[in-house]
């Protein structure tokens, strides 16, 4: 057949009516598939209905033009770090009902339980999928693309529209999961999809496909958002912000970056490799033919054991930024603080082979990487440590960001000692892929990196919009999220003692039924924690004129993003900082620096608008749903079209615009104006209506340093 | 006469390129971090063929299949591309001209997709031996590895087309000059992925 | 045979194996509890309440951020912690490498493990026999199982006795158990493969000597003949429940007894997974006759079979 045939012979490649969420129920409407059908069904229905919705709302409001080009378009890293953090929250919540979803089904799985096993294997894999790739990571790149370059008083990202690629390949990613729910069913293998379960000859469907190829995209915008990051610690620091100098949350944004620069390779090749196997009929990992499963496992865990630093790593910088902050006091052991995490990134390469005890090495390997794993537990130990010390005789405000990181020290620690129990491969023999390690890792994720991020999104939330989101409909969600947590997992360790093998969609022993009922009710607080959340929002955007924070320093900061406006103008500041201190805002403060105006005001260049993100967005989007329903066609075209993006933006000339110095000191004075007649407010007032972002530091001068 | 600043390892423009030898900075160095991502890529892709060298299935093996002359051939030629590729580079620093820059380049380009071409000769007569991926995973890693090369080196043919059409639109200017430099490095490093695909591939499997 | 609950966790340890891993599991949760998590509960809450806020009559010291001794101490305390279960980490991954055959006056019994989906299929090659669902085992002496997949990965775990291991296809892993008191022990699958998962469980019967001799007995006189038919039944995907009704066996559902197993069929089907070739049984070479240990050749076949 010729290529043209064969291009278009499938117009619509595998797609059928059977990829319909409803089609199975009414071809065969047995209670099962009513069941599942309907539960797939409305998931389908949500994502069409909001979509629908979504632009429907757009249109009515007629905000087409700004969502293109204030928004997507847009190079500057606040607002896409303001994007990514949308894409990261709503990808929680399905998640989150995907988990609820699982509790409810396990609590009723003695003999059986509502959800299919192929319905449950679906969730556990999307959940898995959505948490670490299109949550966790959009969350961390987003805090980090948003508040790094402030603190190192920098203008932008070094490479602002390859910024906006990244967002694009990791949307482009998300929007795949999505549609997963409308077309076809998604990878039922987990979110490491072992093959050789996932190759062709055990699972020739689209699911593994769908899978390999939102891993791509969002691997691909991860390695150059690494890039990205990177390159603008090095070199775009402003006068006098030594390495040294650095905020902590900085110093982790550049150890995550690296470790996203050499991490994220050994994810594309394992999934290329296996996408290999299942399109062209390689020999990677099929168990014949010279196929070594045991290959895709030491690949894909050399990824995923960096990944999971990658997801921590930022979240103990948003603990050491609101820890310090919130204790009124300064980080307590810097130099130890930045040595600890410089540790654990180099010694996240050393530990892969924890991930597969039990695939039958030499028992030296075993011990090795065994000690290797503990030894991660030194360094992580010493930031525990630093940070109670930051407590020490400090002034400890109970605000939401503290709630969390007070909560995230005790209940992160279980999770830590969990961890060193499974590094023992002794141990690690009975409890590995039972729920004892289900348990283990969502300790980690959710006091650790989950907690992290939300605190960090109350913590800069006044900084990016310019008003204080509502602290009590916070505290009830902090309160939600620490208890539903334990609830939801703390069984989960004991289950795992008992033999219940992780990813199970039903069990018989009677035993197991009391702690799967309190695990279920902890889903319903983790539910109600994200209600919460959501509540708050609305809220406080209902209430933004009360709480407005304009002066810019609503938690009397220590670094220089809380040196501006909230929001900050589009160029950051107005005359680049010069540092001679670390904490170089509370300095500026104490010496009385601070809210002064430039010496001198010169033009400004900033990035212009770019459609390139979202047109590599929506190609990549197109290439990787037809390689995954197998329209060729759409394949060669989208590949064209990306390779034509890329010269025409090779072409491009014309790629700064300036912003004329008589603006930036008319935005410059005005702000100083609006400071000026601002009444700082002390601590005590700092969660009240009375706090208009402006510090009143003198309440420590005099005190012993 | 003042030091010129090395801003960045490697063939530098100097101070009479002005704003563009100061933008390089930036720009060179992320390209650097990028193309150390990529040898982790091919780092990854090597340890996999390392490992799968036993792994014939009773299948073709390196003697049955690599043409030594050949991949000699296809070394000189990669080696007198980046020779040539120098040469251009040469001649972007001290500002000759134009159509002594595009000359060295359409060299470069000619012997890259003389290196490309005799390649895909090679696989084509691998396959018609009975040595196709499919066959087992020795071969499927040897086709990751050395096609992954090839697509590497064809995108930079593409690329180096761009920049030459980029120069009649444009001229050598500040953008077109900052491509080249990068181009180079890129060219340079898949050099140096050639010379251990030559070594650990082709001169290892056949000893 | 002995009745009561299924033992399932090593908790609850039913082999000297599983004993020593609840100690060993003990040891470092007590360590861990007592010199981390109990420091860091106290100091914590205590911290965060003394020095909070509008507290009176406690110091404030906002900029102090270093002193030595606390540094050196927040280092050394976790080295030294690590150190010590380091130390015990390597007696203990070595004591109970899976792989070390367990030392014994007794000589070890030899079982083939193969994980179909989703059943596992446990063949006694020097009885000749095999089951699916029910492992037999006696008490007292050492098993020494050899474990591979016809289809994709899986890991055999019997809780109560020891470690699991992968069992994956193309290759041979080891595992080494012992039961010391007779009793009913859970086993499953642990390893994700399929729709089936959840119903690749089955019984391991711990049964003193001559209860297991006779079991031995009882299945070489009433099991069915391990066929082609038999084979091609167990290797059809579906769980054990599933098996019996296809072979339309009166008795316990998912319960199966074979006998008259080849004994070079194991092997044949490694290699016949490396090979992505159909599996058949091994015609009986002359010499060899089902029951007796192999020849040779395939002893020698099967320990080349690459360790991963």
């Amino acid at each position: 057949m010729s290529l043209v045939a064969a291009l278009i012979a499938h117009p619509l490649g595998r797609l059928s009516l059977q990829s319909l969420p409803f089609w199975q129920m009414l071809q065969d409407p047995s209670k099962d598939n009513l069941i599942n059908g309907c539960i797939a069904t409305t998931a389908a229905a949500i994502v069409v209905i909001g979509a629908v919705v979504l632009v429907a709302l757009i249109t009515r409001y007629r905000k087409w033009r700004v969502l293109w080009s204030e928004w997507l378009t847009s190079a500057d890293h606040k607002k896409i770090g303001i994007m990514y953090v949308v894409l990261a929250l709503v990808m929680l919540a399905r998640a989150l009902i995907e988990a609820w979803l699982m509790r409810a089904q396990q609590a009723f799985g003695l003999h059986g339980g509502f959800l299919s096993p192929e319905h449950f294997s679906e969730l556990f894999s999307t959940h898995g999928t959505i948490m670490i790739f299109f949550m966790a990571m959009p969350f961390l790149t987003g805090l980090i693309n948003y508040v790094m370059p402030l603190q190192i008083g920098a203008r932008d990202v070094s490479f602002p529209v390859l910024n906006s690629v990244s967002l694009g390949l990791t949307a482009a990613g998300a929007a795949l999961v999505m549609i997963s729910l409308v077309v076809g069913k998604f990878s039922t293998g987990g979110w490491f999809g072992y093959p050789p379960y996932t190759e062709a000859s055990f699972n020739p469907g689209e699911g593994p496909d769908y899978w390999i190829w939102a891993l791509t995209l969002s691997s691909l915008g991860s390695t150059f958002t690494g890039i990205n990051f990177a390159v603008t610690i090095y070199k775009e620091r402003a006068p006098g912000m030594w390495l040294r100098r650095m905020p902590l949350f900085t110093w982790t944004a550049l150890c995550t970056s690296i470790l996203m620069i050499f991490a994220m390779p050994p994810l594309t090749v394992a999934t290329a490799q296996l996408a290999l196997d299942r399109y062209l009929h390689f020999h990677f990992f099929t168990n014949g033919m010279g196929g070594n499963l045991m290959h895709f496992a030491n690949l894909f865990w050399l990824f995923g054991h960096p990944e999971v630093y990658i997801l921590i790593l930022p979240a103990f910088g948003v603990y050491s930024e609101v820890v310090s902050t919130f204790s009124t006091k300064a980080l307590f052991g810097y130099r130890s603080l930045v040595l600890a995490t410089m540790g654990i990134a180099v010694l996240s390469f050393t530990v892969w082979l924890h991930h597969f005890f039990t695939m039958g090495q030499n028992v030296d390997i075993n011990a090795y990487f065994g000690i290797a794993s503990m030894l991660i537990g030194i360094p992580t130990g010493v930031k525990v440590y630093d940070w109670m010390w930051t407590m020490f005789r400090g002034r400890v405000r109970f605000t939401v960001p503290m709630i969390y990181s007070i909560g995230f020290i005790l209940l992160f620690v279980l999770g830590g000692m969990s961890g060193i129990i499974l590094a023992n491969p002794s141990v690690d023999y009975q409890v590995h892929n039972t729920v004892f390690l289900v348990a283990h890792f969502h300790n980690v994720a959710v006091p650790g990196v989950l907690f992290g991020m939300i605190a960090g999104y109350h913590f800069w939330f006044p900084k990016a919009f310019g008003f204080r989101l509502d602290e009590r409909w916070g505290k009830l969600s902090a309160w939600c999220w620490i208890w539903g947590f334990m609830l939801a997992f703390f069984p989960l360790y004991g289950l795992g003692l008992e033999g219940l093998p992780r990813r199970s969609v039903a069990y018989t022993e009677r035993a197991y039924v009391p702690m799967e009922i309190v695990a279920f009710i902890g889903a319903f607080l983790v539910i109600a924690a994200l209600a919460a959340l959501l509540v708050q929002l609305w809220v406080s955007v209902r209430d933004r004129d009360r709480n407005r924070v304009t002066a810019g320093d609503p938690w009397d900061g220590r670094s220089l993003e809380w040196a501006t406006s909230a929001p900050p103008p589009e160029y950051n500041f107005a005359q680049l900082p010069v540092v001679t201190e670390r904490d170089a805002f509370t300095v500026a403060k104490e010496q009385g620096t601070a809210y002064r105006a430039a010496r001198r005001y010169v033009d400004i260049e900033v990035p212009r608008h770019s459609a390139l993100g979202p047109i590599i967005a929506a190609v990549g989007f197109a290439a990787a749903f037809g390689l995954t329903w197998h329209i060729w066609w759409l394949v060669l075209a989208a590949t064209l079209a990306l390779i034509g993006a890329m010269i025409v933006r090779g072409f491009a000339r014309d790629l700064e615009k300036s912003i004329p110095a008589w603006q930036v000191q008319a935005e410059q004075e005005a702000w100083l104006q609006s400071v000026a007649a601002t009444a700082s407010v002390t601590r005590a007032q700092e969660a009240s209506a009375a706090n208009r972002g402006l510090a009143r530091h003198e309440e420590i001068a005099g005190v012993i340093p | 006469m003042s030091q010129p600043v090395a801003r960045h390892p490697g063939l530098n423009l100097g101070g009479a390129h002005g704003s563009t030898d100061a933008a390089a900075e930036r720009l060179m160095f992320g390209f650097w971090v990028f193309l150390m991502s990529d040898a982790i890529l091919f780092g990854m892709v090597f340890a996999s063929y390392v490992t799968s060298l036993d792994a014939r299935a009773g299948g073709p093996g390196p003697h049955d299949l690599y043409d030594i002359r050949s991949v000699f051939i296809e070394t000189l030629l990669l080696l007198c591309s980046s020779f040539t590729f120098g040469m251009a580079s040469l001649a972007l620093k001290y500002q000759h001209s134009t159509r002594r820059l595009v000359g060295w380049l359409g060299v470069t380009l000619l012997l890259g997709m003389g290196f490309l071409g005799l390649e895909i000769h090679d696989f084509l007569s691998m396959i018609a031996k009975g040595g196709s991926a499919s066959r087992s995973g020795f071969l499927s890693a040897f086709f990751d590895l050395v096609p992954l090369h090839g697509a590497h080196v064809t995108a930079g043919c593409i690329w180096l087309v761009c920049l030459v059409a980029q120069i009649a639109r444009f001229g050598v200017d500040h953008w077109v000059k900052l491509g080249i430099l990068r181009l180079a490095l890129f060219w340079h490093f898949l050099d140096i992925i050639w010379i251990a695909i030559f070594s650990v591939v082709y001169l290892a499997g056949l000893t | 045979m002995p009745g009561g609950n299924v033992h399932l966790s090593f908790l609850d340890p039913q082999g000297p194996i599983a004993a020593l891993q609840r100690v060993h599991f003990y040891e470092v949760l007590g360590v861990l509890v007592v010199l981390v998590a109990i420091p860091i509960f106290v100091l914590t809450p205590w911290f965060a309440w003394r020095y909070r806020y509008g507290a009176s009559g406690v110091r404030y010291t906002p900029h102090w951020d270093h002193f030595w001794l606390i540094e050196i101490a927040t280092w050394a305390g976790p080295v030294a912690i690590v150190g010590a279960l380091a130390f015990l980490l390597w007696r203990d991954s070595h004591r109970l490498d899976p792989y070390r055959p367990l030392a014994s006056t007794q000589p070890a019994l030899r079982i083939q493990v193969i994980g179909y989906d989703w059943k596992w299929l446990f063949i006694y090659p020097d009885q000749g026999i095999a089951t699916v669902g029910t492992l037999a085992i006696p008490v007292g002496r050492p098993l020494a199982l050899q474990l591979t997949s016809a289809t994709v990965m899986q890991s055999l775990l019997i809780p109560a006795l020891g470690s699991q291991i992968y069992a994956m296809g193309g290759m041979v892993t080891q595992l080494h158990l012992q039961a010391t008191k007779p009793g009913r022990l859970l086993g499953e699958n642990t390893m994700f493969n399929g729709r089936g998962f959840q119903q690749q469980r089955f019984t391991a019967l711990a049964l003193p000597a001559a209860d297991f001799n006779r079991w031995v007995q009882n299945v070489k006189t009433h099991g069915i003949p391990f066929s082609e038919r038999t084979l091609a039944a167990i290797a059809r995907e579906g769980s054990r429940a599933d098996l019996t009704s296809a072979l339309s066996r009166s008795g316990a559902a998912g319960e199966l007894e074979l006998t008259d197993v080849p004994a070079g069929f194991f092997s044949t089907l490694v290699k016949a997974t490396m090979n992505d070739a159909p599996v058949h049984l091994p015609s009986i070479a002359a010499g060899d006759r089902p029951g007796h240990p192999p020849s040779g050749s395939a002893v020698a076949a099967l320990a080349s079979a690459p360790r991963p």
